[in-house]
C-alpha cells in the first residue's frame, strides 16, 4: 500500500489492524489508539481520501490502497519556516487552541479534513456533528470547533468568522 | 479571534500561542507507547473476571509453551520482589484499614481486573494470546457492591483478610452543632448520590522500563502525572535504590487525576525488566483500563442546612459514605476528606459537621478524578441551596446573597478553619447575571410553563468556590498527607543569553511549557522565545512534586517566577561591578541594568550571562554563576470562585435534556495565558457536564463493570456538547506574588450543579425536586413519571 507517499510491502498476519500496521511496521506513531471498540476516533486517517478508524480496518482490507496519515499532511517546508507548510487545519488546531494534550489531535483533523472535504463552509452544528465520532477529553470541543471553522474560511479563501451562530 | 496584537516584550497576561503544538499536530509525539527499545520485550497481564473470589491454583506452564513467550510469572512468583505493597500515602485516621496491595494478587482477588499473573513475549500479539493458556482455579466468593449494606451486620467482607468493610470513619464538627439545628426555624435535609465515574484520558497507560546497561540506573517511561512521586514510590514498593532509579513521563495524552498514582503495571514492569535484563512494555486498552485504572466520585451525601426565621444559614450537617473501592490507591481515602473544607462553599454559617465513612467494596479503587472532593461538596451544597430556597419560597440568588462571605469581609476564615484570602461573589455574579440574560429568561420560563409547552426551560445556578494549589505543606501534614505541597524550579542562564527553566511540575496538556516561558520572559527581560521549559524527566528536573489539584501555576508558576528573582538579583550585582555603581543604583528594566540617572551606563542581562561564563570579571563575594533554584511553599491554598448559569430545555415528553446557554463568570485570580485559560475552563465544563447528563460507571450485583468500554461508558462528543460562553473577574490570590489562584478544575467543580439545578427548575411546577445523575432521558422521564403518580420523585 501507499502510505503518505511512499509504497510499502509486507506480508501480514490476517488479524492485523491497519492502525498496527502502520505503528508497528512502518513506525507512523502519530496515528493513535485511545479505545478498543472504534469510538474515539483516535486512529483516523484517510484510505483512499475518505478518513476510516484504522483500528476498524484490516491491514489487508487496505492492501493497495492509498493511506494518508497526520504525518503526510504538511508540505515540508525547506526555508526552516516549518509552520509554512502545515495544512490550514495544523495551523488553526494551532492558532485557536484546538488541542490540550494533543492525543485526539491527529484523529481530530484527519477527521475535520474528511468534513470540509464534503462541506467547505459548514455551521458550527454542523461540524459539532461531523465530528461525533472523535472523541476529546481536554478541550470541550469549543476549540476544535472554531478551528474547523477557521480552517475551512482560509481553504476557501474567505475571511475568518468564527463567531457563534455565524 | 484570538488578540495577538501585543506589545512585543510583555508576556503575562497576554495570549502566547503554544510552543507545545508543533510536534503534537504534525504526529511526531512521544507517547509512552511509540518509544522502542533494542530488545523490547511486552507484557500482558491475567485479570481476575470475578468481582471476589479465592485464588487456589495459577498455572502458566501451558502459557511458557506458546509462540514467542519469554517468561510468564504468578503472584506466588514475584511475591518475594515486593519491599511492600502498592503505596497509599495518605492514611487519614491512625487506626485506618488498608489492605496489603501487591501488584500481583497472589490468593484472593479483591475485584473484577484485579491481576494474577503476567505473561512476557516477543510482541504484544503473542503476549496476549499467551494469557488465555493460563490456568486460573477461582473458588467464588460473595461479592460487596453496595456500600451501605458493606456496613449492615452479617454483610461478607469485601477482603476477608479484614474483620470489617469500614476503612475509617473520620470527623470534624467545628461551632455548637446541636445547637444550630435544635434552635433552627427550618431544616431543609437531602439525600444526594454522586455517581462513580471513570477519568477516561484519551492516552490510554502505558509504562516502558529498560535495566541497567552501562551503568547501574534503571529507566522507567510512564504516561503519568507524577514522575517524582512515581520515582520514589517505586522505589521504596519494589526495593530498587532511588538514585538508580530514572522516571520519565514523555508526552502524556491527559490525565484529569487518573494519572496521578503508582499502579501495578508500574511496579511490575520495572521488576520484570531487571529480573529478565530486558526491556518491557506494557499498554493497557481502554476496556482494561476501565478496570485497571481508578475511578472517581461515588459518595452517597447526607445533608442538611439549618436556617434562621430570616434565612441565613445556622449550620450544616454532612454525613458521606464513600467508596473506596477494593483497594486504597495513592491518595484514595484523602479524596472525600478535601470535602470537610468545602461543604460550606462561599456560605457564612456558624457550625458544620463533617462525618465520612471510608467503605471497601469489590470494585476497582477510587482516586482523584478532576476536582477530587471539591465537585462532589460543591455539587451537594450548590444542590441543597437551590432546594431550601424552593422550600423556603425566596429566589436561588436571594437566599445565595444573604448568605455568602461578601466582598469587604475578605479574608475570611471560614467555619471549617481556613482563610479564604480573597474574593467578589457579587461582581462574578453581577457579570455571569447580566451576560446570561437572567431576568429575560426567566420570563420566558413563566411564559413557557403558562402555556404548558412540552419543552421547559430551566435555569441553573452554581455560585461556587474551591481550594486548590495543593498545598501549604504543614496543613498537608495536620491531615496526614504523606508528603508535601511545595515546588521546584532551576533557572540557568547560558552563555548565549537563552534561558532554560527546570520545572518539577509534569503538563500533560496544560501548557506549562509556554505559561512558564512567559513568566520567565517577563521576569528576566528576556524574549519568550529564547526561554525553553524541561520537564517530566527525573534526571533532568531533580526534584518536583508534579501536577494534580490545580497546583502547577500557583505553586509551579510561583517558583519560577522566585528563582527568576534570584537571577536578576545575582545579575544586578554584577551588573553593579561591571557599571562599577552602587548595587543599590542600578534599576533592571525589559532585562537591561542601569545606573540610575545615567541611562547611557547600561548592560544587558544576556551581557552579564557571558561575563559570568567567561568569569573573567565578577564580584569576589559572588560564585561565578546566575543560576538559580528556588522551592517554594504555599502559605495557603488558593481559592478561585465564579458564578455559572446553565439554561436547560427539558421534554417533557421524551425526558431528553438539551443546553441552550451556558456562561461561566469565574475569578481564577491573575491571568498568564487568557487563551489557555480558557481552554482549561473549557474542558473543565465538558467533564462537569458530562457527569450531569451521561457518564455514569455501572456495576451489576456481581460486581461486574456493565460499563466496561466506550460504547456503554458515555463519554460526549462535540455534538453532545453545547457552545461555552466564558468571561473572568480578577480578584488576585494574595498567597503568592503572581496573584494567581489555578484554573485546572474550576470548571469541572461548579458546572455539574449548575446543570442539575437547571434541570430540576425546568421541571419543579411538575413536581419533580430531585434528579438521579446522569440526568438522561430515562431518568428525568421516570423522575417526571414519579411526580405525576403523586411519590416523591
Amino acid at each position: 500500500m501507499n502510505v503518505d507517499g511512499e509504497t510499502h510491502s509486507d506480508e501480514v498476519e490476517p488479524r492485523l489492524l491497519l492502525v498496527h500496521y502502520l505503528r508497528e511496521f512502518l513506525g507512523k506513531t502519530g496515528t493513535n489508539v485511545g479505545c478498543d471498540t472504534s469510538n474515539c476516533g483516535a486512529c483516523t486517517v484517510h484510505l483512499d481520501g475518505r478518513s476510516v478508524k484504522s483500528c476498524t480496518v484490516l491491514a489487508v482490507q487496505a492492501d493497495g490502497g492509498d493511506i494518508d496519515t497526520i504525518e503526510g499532511l504538511a508540505e515540508f517546508s525547506s526555508n526552516g519556516d516549518e509552520e509554512a507548510g502545515w495544512h490550514p487545519l495544523q495551523r488553526a488546531f494551532h492558532t485557536e487552541h484546538g488541542l490540550q494534550c494533543g492525543y485526539c489531535t491527529p484523529g481530530m483533523i484527519m477527521a475535520a479534513k474528511d468534513l470540509l472535504s464534503e462541506n467547505p463552509d459548514p455551521t458550527e452544528d454542523e461540524v459539532r456533528h461531523g465530528l461525533e465520532g472523535n472523541l476529546c477529553r481536554c478541550t470541550g470541543y469549543v476549540n476544535i470547533v472554531k478551528a474547523v471553522r477557521t480552517a475551512a474560511a482560509e481553504m476557501r479563501g474567505d475571511k475568518v468568522d468564527t463567531e457563534v451562530g455565524a | 479571534m484570538t488578540a495577538l496584537d501585543t506589545p512585543p516584550t510583555l508576556n503575562v497576561g497576554v495570549t502566547r500561542l503554544r510552543k507545545e503544538d508543533a510536534h503534537l499536530v504534525t504526529g511526531r509525539s512521544n507517547w509512552t507507547d511509540n518509544i522502542t527499545l533494542t530488545g523490547l520485550l511486552h507484557v500482558a497481564l491475567v485479570r481476575s473476571p470475578m468481582a471476589h473470589a479465592k485464588v487456589s491454583n495459577v498455572d502458566v506452564s501451558a502459557a511458557l509453551e506458546q509462540p514467542g513467550v519469554v517468561a510468564a510469572f504468578t503472584g506466588a512468583d514475584l511475591a518475594d520482589n515486593w519491599a511492600g505493597g502498592l503505596p497509599c500515602a495518605w492514611p487519614v485516621t491512625p487506626d485506618m484499614k488498608s489492605p496489603t496491595h501487591l501488584p500481583l494478587a497472589t490468593d484472593e482477588v479483591r475485584y473484577v481486573g484485579d491481576a494474577v499473573a503476567v505473561v512476557v513475549a516477543r510482541t504484544r500479539p503473542q503476549a496476549v494470546d499467551a494469557t488465555e493458556h493460563v490456568v486460573v482455579d477461582y473458588e467464588p466468593l460473595p461479592a460487596v457492591v453496595d456500600m451501605e449494606a458493606a456496613l449492615a451486620d452479617g454483610s461478607p467482607l469485601a477482603d476477608t483478610s479484614l474483620d470489617t468493610n469500614k476503612s475509617f470513619t473520620w470527623q470534624k464538627i467545628d461551632g455548637e452543632i446541636d445547637d444550630a439545628f435544635d434552635g433552627a426555624a427550618h431544616v431543609t435535609t437531602r439525600r444526594f448520590i454522586n455517581q462513580r465515574l471513570i477519568p477516561t484520558a484519551i492516552e490510554p497507560r502505558s509504562v516502558v522500563c529498560a535495566p541497567p546497561r552501562e551503568t547501574r540506573e534503571t529507566t522507567l517511561w510512564s504516561a503519568t502525572q507524577v514522575p517524582h512521586i512515581l520515582r520514589l514510590m517505586l522505589a521504596l514498593t519494589c526495593g530498587v535504590p532511588e538514585h538508580e532509579l530514572r522516571v520519565v513521563a514523555p508526552d502524556v495524552g491527559g490525565g484529569f487525576g487518573s494519572k496521578l498514582n503508582v499502579y501495578a503495571e508500574e511496579a511490575i514492569c520495572l521488576v520484570l525488566a531487571r529480573k529478565l535484563g530486558k526491556p518491557v512494555k506494557w499498554t493497557e486498552t481502554r476496556s482494561e483500563g476501565y478496570q485497571a485504572t481508578i475511578h472517581g466520585r461515588d459518595q452517597i451525601q447526607d445533608v442538611s442546612l439549618a436556617f434562621n426565621e430570616d434565612n441565613t444559614i445556622r449550620g450544616m450537617r454532612v454525613e458521606l459514605h464513600a467508596d473506596m473501592g477494593a483497594y486504597l490507591q495513592l491518595v484514595t481515602p484523602g479524596i472525600p476528606i478535601l470535602g470537610a473544607f468545602m461543604f460550606n462553599s462561599i456560605y457564612k454559617m456558624d457550625a458544620l459537621s463533617f462525618t465520612c465513612h471510608g467503605v471497601f467494596t469489590n470494585k476497582t479503587p477510587t482516586d482523584a478524578y478532576r476536582g477530587a472532593g471539591r465537585p462532589e461538596a460543591t455539587y451537594a451544597i450548590e444542590r441543597l441551596i437551590d432546594e431550601a430556597a424552593n422550600e423556603l419560597g425566596v429566589e436561588p440568588f436571594e437566599l445565595r446573597e444573604r448568605n455568602w462571605i461578601k466582598h469587604e469581609e475578605f479574608p475570611y476564615t471560614t467555619i471549617a478553619g481556613i482563610e479564604y484570602d480573597s474574593g467578589n461573589y457579587e461582581a462574578a455574579t453581577a457579570k455571569a447575571r447580566e451576560i446570561f440574560g437572567y431576568d429575560d429568561l426567566r420570563a420566558e420560563q413563566a411564559q413557557r410553563r403558562g402555556s404548558g409547552d412540552p419543552v421547559q426551560l430551566g435555569i441553573g445556578i452554581s455560585t461556587f468556590t474551591e481550594m486548590c494549589g495543593l498545598a501549604p505543606s504543614r496543613v498537608l501534614g495536620s491531615l496526614s498527607y504523606g508528603a508535601g505541597g511545595w515546588e521546584h524550579a532551576s533557572v540557568r542562564m547560558l552563555p548565549s543569553g537563552k534561558v532554560e527553566v527546570i520545572t518539577g511540575t509534569s503538563p500533560h496538556g496544560q501548557g506549562h511549557v509556554t505559561s512558564w516561558s512567559q513568566i520567565a520572559a517577563d521576569a528576566l527581560g528576556v524574549a519568550y522565545e529564547d526561554v525553553e521549559v524541561r520537564h517530566g524527566d527525573t534526571n533532568v528536573a531533580h526534584k518536583g512534586m508534579d501536577t494534580y489539584g490545580s497546583r502547577s501555576l500557583v505553586v509551579g508558576g510561583y517558583a519560577v517566577q522566585v528563582a527568576c528573582d534570584k537571577v536578576v538579583a545575582k545579575a544586578k550585582k554584577v551588573a553593579a561591578h561591571l557599571l562599577e555603581a552602587a548595587e543599590d543604583d542600578i534599576e533592571f528594566s525589559g532585562g537591561t541594568f542601569s545606573v540610575s540617572g545615567s541611562p547611557d551606563a547600561n548592560t544587558t542581562i544576556q551581557d552579564i550571562s557571558l561575563a559570568v561564563f567567561a568569569a573573567h570579571d565578577y564580584p569576589e563575594d559572588m560564585e561565578p554563576s546566575l543560576d538559580s533554584d528556588a522551592t517554594v511553599d504555599p502559605e495557603n491554598f488558593s481559592y478561585p470562585h465564579g458564578t455559572h448559569l446553565c439554561a436547560t430545555e427539558v421534554d417533557t415528553e421524551t425526558g431528553r435534556v438539551t443546553i441552550r446557554r451556558y456562561v461561566a463568570v469565574d475569578d481564577v485570580g491573575k491571568v498568564i495565558n487568557p487563551q489557555i485559560v480558557d481552554g482549561q475552563v473549557h474542558g473543565g465544563l465538558a467533564q462537569g457536564i458530562a457527569q450531569a447528563l451521561y457518564e455514569e460507571a455501572v456495576y451489576d450485583s456481581e460486581g461486574n463493570l456493565t460499563t466496561g468500554s466506550l460504547l456503554d461508558y458515555y463519554v460526549p462528543s462535540a455534538a453532545d456538547l453545547p457552545h461555552f460562553e466564558t468571561d473572568r473577574t480578577e480578584t488576585p490570590a494574595t498567597s503568592n506574588p503572581l496573584g494567581v489562584k489555578g484554573v485546572g478544575e474550576a470548571g469541572t467543580i461548579a458546572s455539574t450543579p449548575a446543570v442539575i439545578n437547571a434541570v430540576v427548575d425546568a421541571l419543579r411546577h411538575l413536581g419533580v425536586n430531585d434528579m438521579p445523575m446522569p440526568a438522561s432521558p430515562r431518568n428525568v422521564w421516570e423522575a417526571l413519571q414519579a411526580a405525576n403518580n403523586g411519590g416523591a420523585a
